[in-house]
């Protein structure tokens, strides 16, 4: 043990402000609040949905309220940061072997975002006609 | 080998990923922003239609399978998060968002069964 050991001085809270890679590694962590919050306004849905006609009303008008776009705006964004982020990784997880080597990983996200841009087509089309 | 719950909380947080990167940003578009901006018109998530929707039982299981896994991804990703913000202290921060991830899974199941 030296008498004067280099200790790197990394600040806990605001470390990754100083580099664009660990900030887009922030961005993508942070993903997971929007995620999150959405996925517990859907919920709330639901449960103003069961509670009956004027419950899910006021419920729809929120949805309409300016703060309520804006966080959805946002939200939108992050979401579809964390979905390219999480496809373009896939190759890392599928190692689908082929002939003497592996499928390129180009194919292996491209496909991926084939099936997310179909999966939200899809889903348009029949939010438009139902 | 030691036992671990890793694999599980991995193998949902990986699941939730997957789920959420397909079918939430569409989601989003259409319940956060198309919809309340009027572009399928103003009945588009009636009453009556939605009652109808999420009275299908194929609808409910998948509704309830997409939201519990998307919860699972978030409160997982999250408890890492905090490290990463500085908060340190795992154990609370674990049964913290675990239990949020929870309690929202159980009142997404019992308003799906009423409905």
């Amino acid at each position: 043990m030296s008498r004067n050991p280099y200790m790197r001085v990394v600040p806990k809270t605001t470390w990754y402000l100083r580099n664009g890679r660990y900030l887009r590694y922030m961005a993508r962590e942070v993903t997971c609040i929007f995620i999150g919050l959405y996925a517990i306004i859907l919920t709330m849905g639901l449960v103003r949905l069961a509670q009956g006609p004027d419950a899910w009303n006021r419920y729809i008008a929120g949805m309409a309220e300016p703060v309520a776009l804006v966080f959805h705006l946002v939200a939108l964004g992050f979401a579809c940061y964390h979905a390219m982020g999480w496809f373009n990784v896939t190759p890392k997880a599928m190692r689908i072997p082929k002939g003497d080597g592996f499928v390129p990983d180009k194919t292996i996200i491209g496909v991926h975002y084939g099936i997310w841009g179909g999966v939200s087509l899809v889903l348009l089309i029949l939010m438009g006609v139902l | 080998m030691a036992k671990s719950n890793k694999p599980i909380v991995w193998g949902l947080f990986a699941a939730g990923g997957t789920v959420s990167a397909f079918v939430i940003p569409v989601m989003i578009l259409i319940t956060g922003l198309l919809v309340p901006l009027g572009v399928f018109g103003s009945e588009a998530m009636s009453y009556d239609r939605m009652t109808a929707f999420a009275g299908n039982w194929l609808v409910k299981v998948i509704l309830f399978g997409v939201l519990t896994l998307t919860l699972w991804h978030a409160a997982h990703r999250l408890r890492v998060t905090a490290h990463d913000f500085g908060l340190r202290n795992d154990g609370p921060i674990a049964i913290a968002v675990y239990g949020l991830a929870g309690l929202f899974t159980a009142v997404a199941l019992f308003a799906l069964l009423s409905i």
